[in-house]
């Protein structure tokens, strides 16, 4: 099984702003260490030749012209949002980065 | 695999050749330039990018990052971006593609910028510098595109407010390689990032207004050794002479903490520009380098600009505002400071010109004319030059009708502010009015009898050698004629009386 240590689970926790438990960061230690057992099956195959894929439909230059269209009228903007003042959206106080 | 950071770049090739000797460490500056682009509608919908309308009436779901919405890049904003790449000799990609920049702030909605990781549009550029007489090329590592953020406005009660007209804006990302030395050069740098990015039409570049927005990177190094202090990040910098007065203090602050071995002071760091106080203050520690966890945006396709139209890009990139200015130096013969203020926009350096076109005379009258009286009358007005109601055929007008002697200098200018207002021609207002210069040589000796006349004493003054005198004649022979008459003229027939 691929070695995930316990530093990589909680940086990873960290990055994507999780609270784990002491149980919780045990168990997927180990089910990271299968997840990437199985990325390092993908990584054993020779795959000098081939270009990265991004995408998977072969396409590109997709574009539209700088033509200003429709907003959304502001009601709506704010409709799905938790909480909301004078049009503005409203969340808990940020620390300034 | 995806995800590897930027080759390390080699250390730059130092602009100067001086020897260093008291202070082995030099300063090594890198600058990071945001510039919103002039399009009409966002980057990735069609959202208007108007500025000043009302808190998030410029917003749809794409902006939103509300789930099923797709992204579909503005070609104009591609097409800005190649060209501030024409512009700074870089090369344009041939194939690029966009990424995804995670992080957590709601300044954007997604919780991830759309930017440009290890595929920049544009790369691979340079820029050449005149700074106080030395030459200085400064090494552009990319010229991306990405999208702008929202605003926050932190309330007192604990909480803050956000709104989304300013998220997805095109906004141009352009990165040099630490190559500046001193903050006059940054401050040369952004000074002409700012005329070419006009110049070319591709932002208005306000620093002021937040639609360039500049972040120096500062450390000292041994050139010798390699030795470095750890790099410091400023932020916070709203004009050029906020980024002069930062990097300077920076370098001073570094510089002393060194000396003075006060090591605990060098540390990897974010700090910000206190105007008030003129110093950089310590905004975070940055222990680790930030985790973006860049990955390729898959709502997006690559691009892969045409060659054609790469190269119509290219070969219509305009005389740059640097190059011009060597020019007018030498073609017109300006002095370097008219130079300068008739090539700081692209309109008044085209309206300059074509008014040489018209004007069979010197350039330097020309030069005069429009960065004195008529500067003044825009200033006035609230208007630059493309908007004046004197076209550059008008203004030549004026100009002959004064090497032509029909008019004085000093009625020109009553005459032009005429101009400016009723938009009517030099020749035209000067005929109704009667303001023709009197030239007529019968005309103006009665008029010179009459004053050598009312004036005994200064005649005696002129007749004993004072020649001073002469100018309060001429003074006296203007003010009765309404300035009409032909001072030079007025001068030589006075001295033929007198003499
Ligand atoms: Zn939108």
């Amino acid at each position: 099984m691929a070695d995930v240590s316990r530093e990589v689970v909680e940086h990873v926790a960290m990055l994507a702003r999780l609270q784990l438990t002491e149980d919780e960061s045990d168990r997927l230690q180990k089910e990271l260490g299968r997840i990437l057992e199985y990325a390092d099956k993908l990584q054993a195959i020779d795959t000098d030749e081939v270009e990265g894929t991004s995408h998977v439909i072969p396409m590109t230059n997709v574009y539209r012209e700088d033509q200003v269209g429709v907003s959304l009228d502001v009601e709506e903007v704010v409709a799905n949002a938790p909480d909301a003042a004078e049009d503005f959206f409203r969340v808990p106080r940020i620390v300034e980065e | 695999m995806y995800g590897l950071a930027f080759p390390k770049c080699p250390l730059p090739i130092p602009n100067s050749r001086r020897k260093v000797i008291q202070m082995p460490m030099e300063p090594m500056i890198g600058l990071e330039v945001h510039a919103q682009l002039n399009t009409e509608s966002k980057m990735f919908c069609s959202c208007s990018t108007k500025f000043g309308a009302e808190p998030n009436s410029n917003v749809c779901p794409t902006c939103l990052g509300l789930p099923g919405s797709l992204p579909v890049p503005n070609r104009r904003a591609v097409e800005y971006v190649i060209r501030t790449g024409a512009a700074l000799n870089c090369q344009t990609a041939a194939r690029c593609r966009f990424a995804r920049k995670n992080y957590f702030y709601p300044d954007l909605a997604k919780n991830f910028q759309i930017s440009q990781y290890d595929e920049p549009l544009t790369h691979d550029g340079y820029i050449d510098l005149d700074v106080d007489g030395e030459q200085v090329r400064i090494r552009i590592r990319r010229a991306h595109l990405e999208e702008d953020t929202g605003k926050n406005i932190h309330l007192a009660t604990g909480s803050s407010l956000v709104e989304y007209n300013r998220s997805g804006i095109p906004l141009m990302e352009i990165v040099t390689e630490p190559d500046f030395t001193t903050a006059e050069q940054c401050r040369e740098y952004l000074t002409q990032l700012r005329l070419i990015l006009r110049c070319i039409g591709v932002s208005n570049a306000n620093m002021e207004e937040g639609a360039m927005r500049a972040e120096p990177t500062v450390n000292l190094v041994d050139r010798e050794t390699g030795e470095a202090t750890p790099k410091v990040e400023i932020k916070n910098l709203n004009s050029i002479r906020a980024v002069y007065q930062a990097v300077s203090y920076e370098i001073e602050r570094q510089r002393r903490a060194v000396a003075e071995g006060r090591e605990d002071e060098l540390f990897q760091q974010t700090r910000r520009w206190d105007e008030d106080k003129g110093v950089t203050v310590l905004m975070r520690r940055k222990e680790t380098s930030d985790d973006y966890m860049y990955f390729p945006e898959p709502d997006l396709v690559p691009l892969e600009p045409e060659p054609e139209w790469v190269e119509e890009i290219y070969a219509s990139c305009p005389e740059l505002p640097a190059e011009r200015r060597e020019r007018f130096c030498t073609e017109y013969d300006l002095p370097r400071y008219d130079a300068e203020v008739l090539t700081e926009s692209r309109q008044l350096a085209d309206y300059f010109e074509e008014t040489c076109k018209r004007f069979e005379g010197s350039a330097k009258m020309v030069s005069n004319w429009l960065m004195g009286d008529v500067m003044s009358l825009l200033n006035e007005a609230g208007i630059t030059i493309d908007q004046s109601p004197i076209s550059c055929e008008m203004l030549a007008e004026l100009l002959r009708l004064i090497k032509e002697d029909v008019i004085s200098g000093k009625i020109a200018k009553d005459v032009l502010a005429t101009m400016f207002e009723t938009g009517r021609s030099a020749a035209e207002i000067v005929e109704e009015e009667g303001l023709e210069q009197i030239s007529d040589t019968g005309a103006l000796e009665s008029v010179i009898d009459e004053v050598i006349e009312e004036n005994p004493g200064p005649v005696e003054d002129v007749r004993a050698g004072k020649d001073k005198a002469i100018g309060f004649l001429v003074g006296q022979v203007m003010r009765k004629t309404q300035g009409q008459a032909n001072p030079q003229m007025v001068n030589e027939m006075l001295r033929e009386k007198l003499t």
